[in-house]
């Protein structure tokens, strides 16, 4: 039988814009999720610097928080975003690829809770957190 | 005292649509997902026309939450960066052909973003507009309503913070 992690990746290899993106799930897990994103010059913000798009950044926090609250033991048939709020800390440097750790902390019935990070090389400092709520849909 | 003649309406829209090119156009996170600008007067709308390759949920198929995220912010960086250089570029005290040659003023940064999503995203085109409800000389607050077929049945909106170019 395919182990969870091996699900995973082919579950966000069958979402178009994951793939797009570049996306690959490095850890997945009881409610935790692990997602990276190489450095691509498409999805940069400004031009001058090279950074990234906070866009960018939102698209891979959303699917690491939904990869995080299907990974969950209560495992939902499925799930969407509620709400998504994200705070900026600071540009991600130009040429690194970005991590974000998501973990589904609480799930009820009808919604899950989650809280992600998002990193660069400089693993103390990061570049955004966000919290989000999720639908959990029933089989 | 008589008042001046006013421009001719032809130079008046090269100059605003070449500034909105300019802003709009020198980023490639734009280019890439395909947004575009339209404009009335000093109103924006963006338009992002549907692709597969913004998919999130194949099966529905629904837009990415991620690409709406960014739809969003994207509307709201541009509209209030439209809004802090209108009167630069219309008294022109800020070049139009320098912005088009690539020379951009810094753009305001992003503190905070948070997206409400009320709809799944349909696989069509989709249209938003923000509107600013503070701007000052740090911070602006800004709020942003998409939506598809129909402009009273948004599919997500958004509220944001930004730290204004010191």
């Amino acid at each position: 039988m395919p182990d969870k992690t091996q699900i995973a990746r082919q579950f966000i290899k069958a979402i178009p814009h994951a793939r797009e993106l570049g996306m690959e799930i490095t850890k997945i897990l009881d409610g935790e999720a692990e997602i990276t994103m190489q450095y691509d010059p498409r999805l940069v913000g400004d031009p001058k610097t090279g950074v990234l798009h906070g866009g960018a950044v939102s698209a891979l926090m959303d699917t690491c928080g939904g990869a995080a609250v299907m990974s969950h033991p209560d495992a939902p048939a499925g799930t969407a975003t509620i709400d998504l709020r994200i705070e900026y800390m600071r540009a991600a440097t130009p040429g690194q690829a970005l991590v974000a750790r998501a973990t589904c902390h609480q799930i009820t019935r009808n919604v899950a809770f989650v809280r992600a990070v998002a990193l660069d090389d400089d693993t103390s400092r990061p570049v955004a957190t966000a919290t989000g709520a999720f639908t959990v849909e029933q089989a | 005292m008589a008042r001046p003649k006013p421009e001719p309406v032809q130079v008046i829209k090269q100059r605003r649509d070449a500034a909105l090119r300019a802003l709009a156009e020198g980023v490639p996170y734009i280019q890439f997902l395909g947004i575009t600008f339209d404009r009335r007067g000093d109103e924006l709308t963006a338009v992002l026309p549907f692709d597969d390759k913004l998919i999130g949920n194949p099966f529905l198929p629904a837009i990415h939450g991620g690409v709406t995220a960014a739809f969003l912010e994207v509307t709201a960086i541009i509209s209030l960066s439209w809004s802090m250089l209108w009167q630069d570029f219309e008294t022109g005290a800020l070049d139009v052909t320098q912005l088009e040659a690539g020379d951009l003023p810094r753009l305001p940064k992003t503190i905070d973003f948070t997206v409400d999503y009320l709809r799944s995203g349909l696989p069509r085109d989709a249209y938003a507009r923000a509107s600013i409800a503070r701007s000052g000389r740090r911070y602006a607050s800004v709020n942003v309503l998409a939506w598809q077929d129909n402009r009273a049945r948004p599919f997500a909106q958004a509220n944001a913070h930004f730290l204004m170019p010191q």
